[in-house]
């Protein structure tokens, strides 16, 4: 009964989302949309940490996705949003594949230090990369879908649209494998490594599939971004960018997968009020946001939803 | 308890999607209308995004602020002189709303978006960093407001693409290169070696490639000793001075800015690098004040075009001057030049559009038709929107070499030889580098 | 051969600052396990009261080489007062929960005095470069190097030697020694486990104020600072070995070297050329030079 009154509001949440983007005013279309494609990066981010694998390098797969449509668009002339998104959670999961072989070694600060150097090494030859644009980036064309070429304020609610989408199917694959043999293993591994291997489960193969997954999800949620912005340069593969993904990933907490959509549009939303109405102080607001979050909220902002929710259930 | 589920799930997607398309109706619907006559407003308001955190703030950003706000307050009281003395824009009052730039290119999308939609500025005057420059223009173009970029230096913006409403009213990085690499050569006609020391990023790499190709051009058998490419930000440069004090070349090329600038000139004097070898800092006029004694003599300095000590001696520049040193005691750098350009641009072509709609308050589309291929005055002299179809500033450039004054404890500039537009900027419709290696074809110089 | 020199001086003396600024990430790892991100923001204080001292004493026309105690002073300033303050007032709340809690607690730290400093500051820049010029020039190699690039090598070995002093000769640092190899145990044992946190996290505040302080004369004090710093630091003392005293230096000395090599020979490289020194240590060695390998529990 409850996991059919979830997928329920699931639906419902995602109808209210995709109803809104008639509604919402320009500004907030395009928030919520770059803010819902991170959550995707943030998304991948929480499976890994739920085996207690905290990754300060998504921006590596982040950016992959991003270039993957920056190339295609610019050099190629491939326009259409699901090639160039195919495109780069094909290109992020096959570099995951690769790295991962190393990453499912690590634990704890190394493996945040391991994946933090491999985004960096990416970051090198991007700045270096000048058919890229070195570090002032290229301009990614406006999408097109399926040889629709909308013009610019309905490119907005479409590339709106399908992100919802993309987050919502995401979401509810995310909650099918949370719940599946190899998804539940996460918080035994964070536990007890070894009891793990005792129970018969491989704990390097249930996380190198967690690794890919996040890597997918972080192309694609990088592909998204490049497509709503419409501009990408080397700061995607930045350590800040993929702290930042950390930093919103506790905001929003890991218990739920809804919660960093919540974290996410949360702290776009704050950053962006931040920037308007405090613009020499923005950064000492976020910082105090987030101690408040931390030792206020110790589950995330999520969890502030699942205990309303819980309230109403009884 | 698995199909029905199954079922109820596509049935929430086939209704997703039927929404899908009618919120894409919805909003063809809705999305028209931009009033063509328009009535005089109680306000204007300019938002204006500077580096107000992080490394480029102390150098640029903050002078730039500080310019915009001298600039405004003097406007509203119409203290300005001539031909801007009217008040604010064509009478009309301007508010400013400043945002900081810092947070790289996603963010100021969303930035720009923002102040053009929530809080509904009239136009948008800013950036210094080229990576968001080319991005937020896309975003000015599908927006349909102007922008004036004010600072930011790649030429790629107006060469690889057109705009209606994007403007630049400073000239692109290529003049500082092109003018160094004259300016080197008429006072050293023998030169043979040349190294460089340059941030590893699009601006160090675009300075260093342009600067390197317009040597070669000039003087073909000119060698490179030694290139040096440290991070940005950086700090540290033992080892590169160590590196260029041991390839011993003749001139030392560096487009540095802000701290690493300064922090290169404390590390390399000490060590004799500015003794041994003819060090050219092409953004280097903004330390002038700053260092005092610090500054060695004998560095060739450059201010990206006529500003500060190159700036020519008209009254804008004058009042410019003494107004800046009045409230902020230290006379203006270039940032501040640039910023003047572009506000004052706005308000030339702002009233241009004024008068040619017999005084009515002007749409964004005849201001931006008011600013394609202005001449309008500045504290730097004229400056003529002659490139990019009429919306790219073509400015000439000044180079001279430091020498500290005692009585103001400042230095000052001597030898300064100043390049015409044309000498140092590709004629309209010309990629900069195919315009370099050509060897300057068209380039007009005296 | 001149080429190898160079390398081998310019890359101790980068080794010598890169130790100096890192050490005391490394103590605070080891005793606490956190991944201290403020660390940048004390070296920019350190930076900022050092310069603000420094030209203050010039002003007042102070003897010039007391400028060098003046900079040791601001190292100890910053530490003692703000390291308690951030301990007891922040940190301690969030004990007891994961390392990345804890590392976001200290980014949160970060950022809100990265704005203080601006607040107090302002954004223009400080010179303090006299120290730096003071000493003169000596040839080394047939290159001409600052006397006081060898002064920072000897205030990296003061720090190193200090501590290994301290942790081996004293019954204090045995105590800190005993709280980085168990916590549970000294605690059960009657060490005083918080006030040994407090100490440690002060003296990691002093030692990256102390970086900041002596590297105020070789640059201008600006807003920034302290972001750059970060990373190298983390890069630092990951490839030596978190909270291992000879793994900073190890790792500090590597580094060094390695990137005045790039500089000398291969100048383009020296963008990502650490980060492929780390990605490569932690390849062959996962925790480090000098990591140890935590024991797992069944």
């Amino acid at each position: 009964m409850r996991g059919r009154l979830r997928a329920l509001a699931t639906a419902a949440g995602t109808l209210a989302l995709l109803l809104a983007g008639a509604v919402l005013p320009a500004w907030a279309l395009f928030l919520g949309t770059v803010a819902l494609a991170k959550g995707l990066t943030i998304l991948g981010l929480v499976f890994l940490m739920r085996a207690g694998l905290v990754s300060f390098g998504q921006g590596l797969y982040y950016a992959l996705g991003a270039y993957a449509a920056g190339f295609l668009g610019e050099h190629l002339g491939v326009t259409d949003a699901f090639a160039v998104l195919g495109a780069g959670v094909v290109l992020a999961v096959l570099v995951a594949a690769l790295v991962g072989v190393l990453m499912v070694q690590y634990r704890e600060i190394f493996f945040a230090m391991l994946s933090l150097a491999f985004s960096m090494i990416l970051y090198g030859v991007l700045v270096k990369t000048q058919t890229f644009g070195s570090t002032d980036g290229i301009n990614v064309p406006p999408a097109t879908f399926l040889g629709w070429a909308p013009a610019a304020g309905r490119l907005r609610v479409a590339l709106y649209l399908l992100t919802v989408l993309a987050g919502a199917a995401a979401v509810a694959a995310a909650r099918r494998y949370a719940l599946s043999t190899l998804g539940s293993l996460a918080h035994a591994i964070r536990d007890n490594e070894i009891r793990v291997e005792y129970l018969g489960a491989s704990v390097a193969r249930a996380i190198y599939v967690k690794y890919l997954l996040a890597a997918g999800l972080a192309g694609l949620s990088g592909g998204l971004v490049a497509l709503t912005v419409g501009h990408i340069d080397p700061e995607m593969a930045y350590w800040t960018t993929s702290g930042e993904f950390v930093f919103v990933a506790l905001l929003g907490g890991t218990g739920n997968v809804l919660a960093p959509m919540l974290g996410s549009v949360v702290f776009e939303v704050a950053r962006s009020y931040a920037y308007a109405y405090s613009p020499y102080t923005w950064q000492m607001l976020l910082g105090l946001l987030m101690l408040a979050v931390i030792l206020f909220v110790p589950h995330g902002l999520g969890s502030l939803a699942e205990r309303w929710s819980a309230r109403r259930a009884r | 308890m698995r199909r029905p589920r199954m079922l109820g799930r596509l049935r929430d997607v086939v209704a997703a999607l039927a929404v899908a398309g009618a919120a894409v109706g919805a909003v063809q619907v809705a999305g028209v209308g931009d009033a063509a006559a328009q009535a005089r407003p109680a306000r204007v308001s300019i938002g204006i995004v500077t580096f107000l955190s992080g490394g480029a703030a102390g150098p640029f950003g903050v002078p730039a602020r500080n310019g915009a706000e001298i600039l405004v307050e003097a406007l509203n009281e119409g203290k300005v002189p001539a031909p801007y003395a009217e008040k604010g824009l064509g009478g009309v009052p301007i508010e400013t709303v400043f945002v900081d730039e810092a947070g790289g290119a996603t963010r100021q999308v969303t930035e720009l978006r923002n102040l053009v939609q929530r809080q509904q500025v009239d136009l948008v005057i800013g950036y210094i960093s080229s990576g968001d420059c080319l991005a937020v223009a896309p975003v000015a173009e599908e927006l349909k407001k102007l922008l004036v970029l004010f600072d930011c230096g790649t030429p790629r913006i107006f060469e690889d693409r057109a705009y209606k409403y994007v403007f630049r009213t400073a000239g692109h990085a290529v003049l500082d290169s092109v003018g160094a690499a004259r300016y080197v050569l008429a006072r050293k006609p023998g030169l043979r070696t040349i190294a460089g020391i340059n941030q590893n990023y699009a601006w160090g790499q675009d300075s260093w490639n342009d600067f390197r190709a317009a040597m070669l051009a000039l003087k073909p058998d000119v060698k490179e000793a030694s290139v040096q490419f440290p991070k940005l930000f950086a700090g540290q440069y033992g080892a590169e001075i160590s590196a260029l004090l041991g390839a011993n070349p003749e001139v030392v090329h560096s487009s540095f800015w802000g701290g690493d600038m300064e922090a290169l000139i404390l590390q390399g004097a000490p060590r004799g690098l500015f003794d041994k070898t003819q060090v050219l800092l092409t953004p280097g006029e903004t330390v002038l004040a700053r260092l005092g004694r610090r500054l060695p003599d004998g560095i060739m300095v450059g201010a990206r075009g006529p500003h500060g000590p190159f700036a020519p001696d008209n009254e804008l520049n004058r009042w410019l001057i003494a107004a800046y040193q009045d409230r902020y005691n230290t006379p203006p750098t270039y940032p501040v030049y640039h910023m003047a350009q572009a506000i004052l641009g706005v308000k030339a072509a702002w009233e241009k559009a004024m008068k040619a709609a017999g005084g009515r308050w002007p749409t964004t589309d005849q201001v931006v038709a008011a600013l394609e291929r202005l001449t309008f005055e500045s504290p730097s002299g004229p400056i003529s929107m002659s490139l990019g179809n009429g919306h790219q500033a073509a400015e000439p450039v000044a180079y001279g070499v430091t020498k500290f004054d005692q009585a103001s404890g400042r230095s000052r500039v001597v030898d300064v030889v100043r390049y015409d537009a044309a000498c140092v900027n590709p004629p309209e419709g010309v990629k900069s580098l195919d315009w370099i290696t050509s060897g300057f074809k068209g380039a007009k110089c005296p | 051969m001149t080429t190898a020199a160079a390398i081998l001086v310019d890359g101790v003396i980068y080794a010598a600052w890169l130790f100096v600024i890192s050490v005391g990430l490394s103590l605070i790892y080891g005793v606490m396990r956190i991944l201290n991100v403020a660390h940048g923001s004390l070296y920019a204080l350190g930076a900022y009261t050092a310069a603000s001292l420094v030209i203050a004493w010039f002003g007042a026309g102070g003897a010039p080489w007391v400028s060098y105690l003046l900079l040791l002073l601001a190292a100890l300033a910053v530490g003692l007062v703000l390291g308690p303050l951030v301990e007891r007032g922040v940190l301690r709340w969030a004990y007891g929960r994961d390392e990345v809690v804890l590392l976001l607690v200290t980014y949160s730290v970060f950022l809100i005095l990265e704005d203080l400093t601006k607040l107090v500051w302002g954004v223009d820049p400080y010179y303090a470069s006299q120290p730096y010029a003071l000493l003169g020039r000596v040839a080394v190699a047939g290159l001409a190097y600052s006397v006081y690039d060898f002064a920072v090598v000897g205030c990296a070995l003061l720090v190193g030697g200090g501590l290994w002093a301290v942790f081996n000769r004293t019954r204090a640092g045995r105590l800190v020694l005993a709280v980085i190899h168990d916590r549970e145990v000294s605690l059960a044992m009657g060490i005083n486990v918080p006030r040994v946190y407090v100490a440690a996290f002060a003296a990691g505040a002093a030692l990256a104020a102390l970086g900041g302080a002596i590297t105020a004369p070789m640059i201008s004090v600006v807003p920034g600072i302290s972001v750059e710093i970060i990373v190298l630091a983390f890069a630092v003392v990951v490839i030596g070995g978190l909270g291992s005293l000879g793994g900073a230096a190890l790792g500090a000395l590597i580094v060094g070297l390695v990137r005045a090599a790039a500089v000398h020979t291969l100048p383009q490289a020296e963008l990502f050329i650490i980060y492929a020194v780390m990605a490569l240590v932690l390849a062959l060695r996962p925790h480090g030079l000098f990591g140890r390998v935590e024991l797992r529990r069944i």
